[in-house]
């Protein structure tokens, strides 16, 4: 199992509704469901991936995240997650504003974009960076709104969001202990736990 | 029977009779003293009985969902794609129940039925019927086979609102409701359609104020026009283009005569009018898409389908067409909306589709797959 899914699993008590805003192919809310009893709903437009999920028996909602979630009542939900999605929505700050009006807590992971590597990159070849993880062009890249902790932390001062817990992720041990104490160069993903 | 169907077809089926003694009080308050209902079965009860699935038809369907009838039969049942085995309702693992609703006209209790005060047909004389209606005869049949809980229920259009009333209705009785191109009512402009397809019938002469069966006439312009009307509001525009386009069928605009003038499209529905006339009963029709006007899921919710949703304890699957524009997508969200506010399990997918709301009844890949995934999905232990 992904790291940070399992960081997220730590945070979400059983019995919770869950939200979990880009879905894919249901993966986490499997995992959550059999690991802690919650109830889970995913929110997807890739129609494979839907059938995926339906496979596993998760309930997902085929929707647009771009077109607004107007359809979910205020805090209709315990936590609504976003795990690597922030980057690929159009308007991030609308949808963490939504995140937190529709659940009581949110929980959202990216990819920092101000790891030393992406820095390298850029210094020294010149162009975006392109890797292992994030494996497209500029021109075809779904991830739009790309960020660094730096960054995010600065939205959610400037919206009037609480930051209840972060954890970082890097790469092995020691890049893990140094995201640890400078994650705006060191971490690879960053989760943030939040509320209005 | 066509021989390549054989493998994957339920093969050749001969529909069942129950006959219910005992009043059923119907919506409209009026009493029946006893009805009886036609329905056939696919596949095997399992020893829990916990693998029954109901399908409820829709307006102008009927028992007859997947098979055959007899060897020379050319025409399946209206669903046969989807019900068999190795089909997405897979009759190897389902036990599959698909019955002709009363007031139907092809076998059930309904208006072609002799009314037994007076030893005549019934005619418009037989009661309004409600889509609750048809679910209480629905549960009065489940009892009749022992079933106690349906895996699942499914419907499209007037079956999707079946569908929804199971699970408000009998909540302990329906462990999946699959809800398809359905509405939780039905909008002004649906409604307008259905009167002009009344309004058809009642203008033709031979319709008698609806006592034809006694006068020994059949409307059966009348009942060609109504079909005809619904049947161009049950495809798109797009469909309608890329089937028939302006191809004439016959005569030609090169001659100064436009007399024998016809275009595909006119003879197409000329077709479907007359082999519906030939199929169904007026009286039925009527009926019917007064059942289809009348239901609004949260009537008796203070007009609210959360609170009315509320009660249900199955898990949904919603889905819907994108051209479909008499039960349009939007429809359906709103039971999804309704669903997710309740706090309920839902699935909800938009197929892509050409074909308007005929889209329900055919074999379209992405919503074959969606249907077949989740019943994949449905255990029955």
């Amino acid at each position: 199992m992904r790291q940070d899914l399992t960081q997220i699993l730590s945070w979400i008590k059983s019995g919770s509704r869950v939200l979990d805003l880009g879905c894919g192919d249901g993966e986490f809310l499997d995992e959550l469901e059999k690991k802690s009893a919650i109830q889970g709903v995913g929110i997807e437009i890739n129609q494979e991936d839907i059938l995926l999920a339906i496979r596993r028996g998760i309930s997902v909602i085929q929707q647009d995240v771009d077109e607004g979630l107007s359809n979910f009542p205020d805090l209709s939900f315990d936590t609504v997650v976003m795990a690597h999605a922030i980057q690929v929505v159009h308007f991030p700050d609308k949808v963490l504003m939504e995140m937190l009006r529709i659940g009581k807590e949110g929980i959202v992971t990216f990819p920092n974009f101000g790891h030393w590597r992406c820095r390298i990159y850029l210094a020294f070849r010149g162009g975006m960076p392109v890797s292992r993880f994030l494996p497209y062009d500029w021109y075809n890249t779904p991830n739009i709104h790309f960020c660094t902790v730096k960054d995010f932390e600065k939205l959610c001062a400037a919206r009037h969001i609480t930051i209840k817990s972060k954890s970082m992720i890097g790469g092995g041990k020691l890049s893990s202990f140094f995201s640890a104490i400078w994650p705006n160069l060191f971490a690879i993903t960053a989760i943030y736990r939040l509320s209005a | 029977m066509v021989e390549i169907l054989k493998t994957s077809s339920v093969g050749i089926v001969k529909p069942q009779a129950a006959k219910f003694e005992g009043p059923l009080n119907l919506e409209c308050g009026f009493t029946l003293d006893s009805f009886e209902l036609v329905y056939e079965t696919y596949g095997r009860l399992n020893k829990n009985r916990s693998n029954a699935v109901l399908i409820c038809h829709a307006l102008s369907g009927n028992h007859h969902a997947a098979g055959f009838h007899n060897e020379d039969d050319k025409r399946a049942g209206w669903w046969d794609e989807y019900i068999g085995p190795g089909k997405p309702i897979d009759t190897e693992k389902f036990y599959v129940v698909s019955l002709n609703n009363l007031g139907g006209c092809h076998g059930s209790t309904g208006p072609i039925s002799e009314n037994p005060t007076t030893l005549k047909p019934w005619g418009n004389n037989f009661p309004s019927i409600r889509v609750k209606d048809w679910v209480e005869t629905q549960a009065r049949l489940a009892d009749r086979l022992e079933i106690d809980s349906w895996a699942a229920v499914i419907g499209g259009s007037l079956g999707g609102m079946q569908v929804m009333q199971w699970a408000i209705d009998h909540p302990s009785r329906i462990r999946n409701a699959v809800v398809i191109a359905s509405a939780l009512k039905l909008s002004a402009q649906n409604i307008a359609f259905n009167e002009i397809a009344r309004q058809a019938i009642r203008a033709d002469p031979k319709f008698a104020g609806g006592n034809y069966l006694s006068m020994k006439s059949i409307p059966e312009e009348g009942l060609a026009l109504a079909r005809m009307i619904g049947h161009v509001t049950y495809l798109s525009d797009d469909a309608m283009a890329l089937k028939f386009g302006r191809e004439l069928r016959s005569g030609s605009f090169d001659s100064n005569f436009s007399d024998g003038i016809e275009f595909q499209v006119e003879s197409y529905l000329k077709y479907q009018g007359k082999r519906f006339s030939g199929q169904f009963d007026a009286n039925s029709y009527i009926l019917m898409t007064r059942a289809l006007d009348f239901f609004d899921l949260a009537r008796n919710y203070n007009d609210n389908a959360v609170e009315a949703f509320s009660v249900a304890e199955c898990k949904f699957l919603v889905v819907s067409f994108t051209t479909d524009w008499r039960f349009s997508p939007s429809r359906s969200q709103e039971i999804v909306e309704a669903l997710i506010a309740a706090k309920k399990n839902v699935t909800y997918m938009e197929i892509k589709a050409d074909e308007g709301h005929d889209a329900f009844l055919l074999p379209i890949p992405r919503y074959f797959q969606t249907i077949s995934a989740y019943m994949k999905g449905i255990e029955t232990n």
